[in-house]
This record gives structure tokens, sequence and C-alpha cells, in this order.
């Protein structure tokens, strides 16, 4: 089995960097981590192949940890195009680059860490002519056909789907590997398959800032939080919170 | 001359941060504060192999020298997790090396593989009550029956031993005074510390305490002349040998907690306001964490060239020295510069500085003395009258 998962890197959340006023998005100019929620995919992906077949990176930046914790091989999409890529964009590339793998299995996260627009893995599956399942806490293959738990508010429904298809994996599923040593080690020397648009048959104008359908109008910072309520607990304060919660309709 | 740093070795230093930015320091204050050995942390390194790093490819190890080695236990102090995190794993990198170098084949394919994997832990016994600095005194006995050897006596500092299921142990097989000279007689034997002989006492100290380092008493315990690591009465040539590699690492974890030191304080002093003026504005504040920071530089730099001789197999014990001296004394003034740029704070436990504090005055000390490394330069190096 063939297993392609889609990998970003992004500015490290506990210290982001800044927001480029020009373009209104963030600088990429600091140090780049593998994304924290795309690292679930790729040990599922790990998981599910377990030696067994082949796992198969798909990146827009290059990304050593994830061939460290065991991927095979990586295709690298790099051009000056890409730039100020919005998110149909993105999967056009990510599309075009799957498409070279003919991967059984697209691995992908929910949503990243830094863009948060959830849009990109069905936007994939789309372009590719695939089925996808969104919002995955487990996924098994067998006989050309991927079960998934999808996540759900209430608890999770049990899907099928048949291969090949895309599978967008919830964050916090399963416990991510470290890279290795020898992990480490090999990821040098495994291959990257380094691509530009042009290679993949994609035409500048379709993406970056020039293919942009998305226009970030204006950029706030979030509201300061509000200070809570804090609820001295005089042997009434379980009927206090209750009532607190059924006023916000949660419960 | 080369100084830029291999690929290899910032992937180390990477890996290595990467694991360790899950241990924070509230992680390690809390195995401080409790003595509990940092399980969590050591079963980390050990499931992505780290452990093995330094040991032999054919034992299942990493196959890496002392640099890397010494690279790995450097980032792991400078994440915070100073000594408890070192010494959790110190030994396991490269302690076994007499056994793989002067071992049996046989004991070496039993026991370097487990080492390696993380699974056996192994401790270290060499000093005792009255003999620490002169390692020729001890008394510890091992005394030959059959097939086997009778071991009596007792060690002090035995650094992990609850946790370690064999102990490589120094003792004499002929007394001092019967011995031809000092440095005969002794022998090295990799002996079972979970036996009913042998009786293990933690000893309460100043820091460093997820690592318990112990009194052990070993009353007649019988260990297989097949533990006997290469010819009786060679002990001490083997541990010699170790010496030079363990500074190496000891000065590398010393200057990992330096380097923490270091960049905490210049942040706090960067931040905290007193006279309407960040502290740092003060040279007072300043200059020592700008000294710590070129002392810190140096030593890393003799570091360098101790482990890049030790790898190319060159005569390194000046180097080792230097880098081990240096380093220690570097970081314990950094700790206690970080500690007075901190104020009232760099004492209380919540800023982590008396921590860092605490465990880097142990490398002065420990495993040999700023005295013995003197000792060492002064006659070695300079040809001086010996003092002792
Ligand atoms: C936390 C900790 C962990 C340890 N772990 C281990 C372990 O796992 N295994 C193990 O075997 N040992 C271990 N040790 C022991 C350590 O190696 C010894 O403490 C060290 O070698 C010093 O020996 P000593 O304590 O007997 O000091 P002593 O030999 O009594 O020396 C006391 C002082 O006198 C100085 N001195 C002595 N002779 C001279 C001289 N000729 N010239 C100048 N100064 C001199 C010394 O430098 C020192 O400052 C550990 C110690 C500590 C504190």
């Amino acid at each position: 089995m063939k297993v392609v998962v889609c990998v970003k890197q992004i500015p490290d959340p506990a210290d982001p960097g800044e927001i480029d006023p020009s373009t209104k998005t963030l600088k990429r100019d600091v140090k780049l981590i593998l994304d924290e929620s795309d690292s679930y995919g790729v040990e599922m992906a790990l998981q599910l192949v377990d030696g067994d077949g082949e796992v198969v990176l798909v990146s827009m930046a290059p990304n050593n940890e994830v061939l460290a914790m065991g991927a095979d091989s990586a295709i690298l999409v790099s051009d000056e195009a890409l730039a100020g890529s919005d998110a149909l964009g993105t999967a056009k590339v990510l599309a075009a680059a799957i498409k070279r793998a003919e991967p059984d299995l697209v691995l992908a996260a929910t949503e990243s860490s830094d863009g948060y627009t959830g849009t990109v893995p069905e936007q994939v599956a789309e372009l590719l002519g695939m089925p996808s399942v969104t919002f995955a806490k487990e996924v098994a293959v067998a006989d050309g056909t991927v079960a998934v738990k999808r996540q759900t508010e209430a608890g999770y429904d049990d899907v099928t789907c048949p291969l090949p298809c895309l599978v967008s994996v919830t964050a916090g599923v399963v416990e991510p590997r470290y890279p290795s040593f020898k992990g480490i080690m090999a990821a040098k020397s495994k291959p990257v398959d380094e691509v530009g648009i042009a290679d993949l048959g994609i035409d500048a104008g379709a993406v970056g800032w020039a293919g942009g359908g998305q226009e970030i109008v204006a950029i706030e910072p979030a509201p300061a939080r509000e200070a809570g309520e804090i609820v001295e607990d005089e042997g009434d304060a379980y009927e206090r919170i209750v009532s607190f919660l059924e006023e916000l309709k949660v419960i | 001359m080369e100084f830029a740093e291999t690929d290899d070795h910032q992937a180390i230093r990477e890996g290595i941060q990467r694991i360790c930015a899950d241990f924070n320091d509230e992680y390690w204050a809390t195995c401080d504060d409790t003595h509990e050995f940092p399980w969590a942390f050591y079963e980390a390194l050990a499931a992505s192999g780290w452990v093995g790093i330094a040991i032999p490819e054919e034992f299942g190890g990493g196959g890496q020298g002392i640099t890397e080695a010494s690279i790995m236990l450097e980032e792991i102090a400078a994440s915070g997790a100073a000594m408890n995190g070192c010494s959790a794993v110190h030994l396991s990198i490269f302690g076994m090396e007499p056994v793989r170098r002067y071992g049996s084949p046989e004991l070496a394919a039993k026991v370097l593989p487990r080492v390696a994997s993380g699974e056996l832990h192994v401790a270290f016994g060499v000093t005792e009550p009255d003999a620490g600095t002169d390692t020729t005194r001890i008394r510890t006995r091992a005394v030959r029956d059959g097939d086997e050897y009778v071991i009596t006596g007792a060690k002090v500092w035995t650094t992990k031993a609850p946790m370690c299921e064999m102990c490589l142990l120094l003792v004499r097989t002929t007394p001092y005074e019967a011995a031809a000279s000092p440095t005969e007689g002794l022998s090295l034997f990799l002996v079972d510390l979970q036996d009913p002989a042998v009786d293990i006492t933690p000893i309460p100290k100043l820091g460093r305490n997820a690592v318990v380092s112990c009194e052990v008493r070993y009353d007649g315990l019988r260990v297989p002349a097949s533990r006997l690591i290469g010819q009786e009465g060679e002990g001490f040539r083997y541990i010699l040998d170790g010496l030079n590699p363990e500074r190496i690492l000891i000065a590398s974890e010393a200057l990992g907690i330096g380097r923490v030191c270091v960049e905490r304080a210049s942040g706090y002093a960067t931040d905290r306001v007193v006279f309407d003026r960040p502290i740092g504005q003060n040279q007072g504040i300043a200059f020592p964490l700008a000294d710590a920071h070129m002392r810190l530089h140096a030593a890393s730099l003799v570091i360098r060239e101790a482990s890049w001789r030790y790898d190319n197999n060159l005569s390194c014990a000046e180097a080792a020295n230097t880098a081990k001296y240096l380093a220690s004394d570097a970081a314990f003034y950094a700790a206690d510069r970080a500690m007075q740029t901190h104020g009232g704070f760099g004492y209380a436990k919540e800023y982590h500085i008396e921590r860092y504090w605490r465990e880097a005055r142990l490398m002065k000390i420990a495993p040999v003395s700023q005295e013995m490394v003197l000792n060492f330069v002064s006659a070695k190096v300079l040809g001086m009258p010996k003092s002792y």
C-alpha cells in the first residue's frame, strides 16, 4: 500500500513572529517547524503501512522531520510563484503533486495550525476526483476499503469508503513518534523529488498571489479576553456553575 | 581548520531538542522535588534509539563517537533538564566502553545490545567512603572461590543503583599492601546489583535529586568468573581508559547548564524593570552575563577539540581535563550570575535557577574534582613535581 501524507511547515506557535502588514499574512522568514496537527496523519500512515508499503510525504517546504519519523520519500514542490497561495491554490498544487505518487490513500490534517481554513483536504480530493472522509479518529484499511471512525459531536460514525480516497485526520488521536536517532541519520539519504509548478503542469497565474481567489481585506488583533467570573464555593458552587452553563445553552 | 558544525551534528541537536521540548522545567522540578527517576523522559530517549548513540552498530547502537554523544548530552542539559536529565542516561552512553574493549565477546554480546536499547541500566561503583580521589586505596575485596568470586566491601555515591540491574565495579583482588604497586591488584567486574547480598541506601544530597546516588554494601556477593572484565589485576588501567571520554561528556553537560542559565538570565535582565529601567541596562548585571557567555564559549571550543582528538585516536588527556575544568567553572559561574540577576526570584523554585545552580555545582566535585585536574596539568603537562 502506498500512503501519501500532506504536511505543512509553519512558524513555531510558541514564537510565531509577525504579520506582514503589506500582504496581511504571517511572515515566514522565521524558523519553520512541522505543524503538530500534521504529525498525527504521519503517525497514522506509518502505523497503517507498518513496513509493508510506502509512505510518501507531499509538502511545499522541505521537511526532514517526517522523513526522520520514517516516511520513505518526499515530493517537495518549491516555486517562487507559490508565495501567497490561498487554500484553493494550495490544493491545486498538492493535488498535482499527489497524482505523481499514485497513492492508495491520502492522509491530511483536518486543518493547519497557522491558517485554520480547514478546506484544503476536501479541495484536494475534489481535484483528484477521489472520495474524502473527514475528522477521522481511527483509520483501518482492508480489501481495498478504508474503514474510518469519524468523530462527531456526540461520538463517532463508522464510515467505509473505497480506495483510493482522502482521509483528514483529527488532532490528538495517535501518539506521534519522535524522530529516532537512526531515522534522523537515514533521512538525508531518502529520495526527495523536488518539482516546480511547471513540472506539475500548473500555470503560474493559477497559484500564488496571482491566482488568489481570496482577498484578505483586513486583519485585526483578537479581542482581549474579558475577565471571567470567579465562583467561590460556599457549598452551592456546582449549582451556580450548572445554571451558568445552562444559560449559555451548552448543557 | 574547520569550525562549522556538520549537518549531522545540527540534526542531533534538533532531534534532542524535539524530545526535550516535551519535558519542561515543571517536569524536572517535580522529578527533583519528589525524588522520582525521570522514567517518561528516559523511555522517550530509549524508544527513539538515543541511549545507544555511542555503542557500536554491531551491538544495536548508533555507532557514533564521543563528539556526537557530547552534543546530545549538552542539548539535554541546555533544555533545562540539567543533570537530572543527563545523569539518567549518562552511564549508558559510554560507561560500558570497558566491557566492549576488554570484556569477553560473549559478555559484550549479552550486555551491550540491552544497554543500547535502554532496557539494561548500569551503574558504576568506584568511590568508597575512605577512597575517593585516591582510587588505589579502595578496600572492597573480591576473592576467588572456584568458578566464582566473592565480593565484600562498601561503595559510596553509586549513582542510579536502585534502578540498575548491573554495576561495573572496581575491587581489589590483591590488597593494597600486597600489590607490587598501588595501581596493581585492582580488578573490574560487571556484577548483578539486585541481589540479597547487596544493600543499597540512597544518600540525601543537595541537588540532582531525580537521580539517586547511594551507599552500596556488598556482603559476600557471589559473581561468576565470566563477569570479570579482561585480566585480573588490570582493572585500574581499564578504568583510566574511560576517564577522558567521561570528562568530555561531563564538560558538555556543564556547558549545557551554563547555556540555559545565561539564556534565562539575559531574558530576565531585559524584562525586569527596577528604578524605571531594565536591570540588564546596568553593566553590573550585564557584564557578568557577557563574561559567562564567553567563558562557556571558550570551554565549548576545548570540548570540541578534546572530542575530536578522542574520536581520531589522538592523545586527549590534556584537552579532556581542560574541557572539564573550564566548563564546570564557567557553568557554575553562569548559574551563580543567573541567580544574582534574578535577585530573590533566583532563590525561589519558580524560576528554576536555584535547581540549575545546585546541579551546576556538582561538576566541580564529581566525577573528578577541579583540584585533581590542576594536579594533572601541573604534573603531567607542565612537568612539575607531583604533590601527592
Ligand atoms: C552526586 C554524585 C554522584 C556520584 N556518582 C558516582 C558514581 O556513580 N560512581 C562512583 O564511583 N562515584 C561517584 N561519585 C563520587 C565522586 O567521583 C567523588 O565524590 C569524587 O571523585 C571526589 O572524591 P571524594 O568525594 O572522596 O573526595 P576526596 O577524595 O575526599 O577529596 C576531598 C577534597 O580534597 C581535594 N583533594 C584531595 N586530594 C588532593 C590533592 N592531592 N591535591 C589537591 N586537592 C586534593 C579534592 O579535590 C576534594 O576537593 C559521585 C559523587 C557525587 C557527589
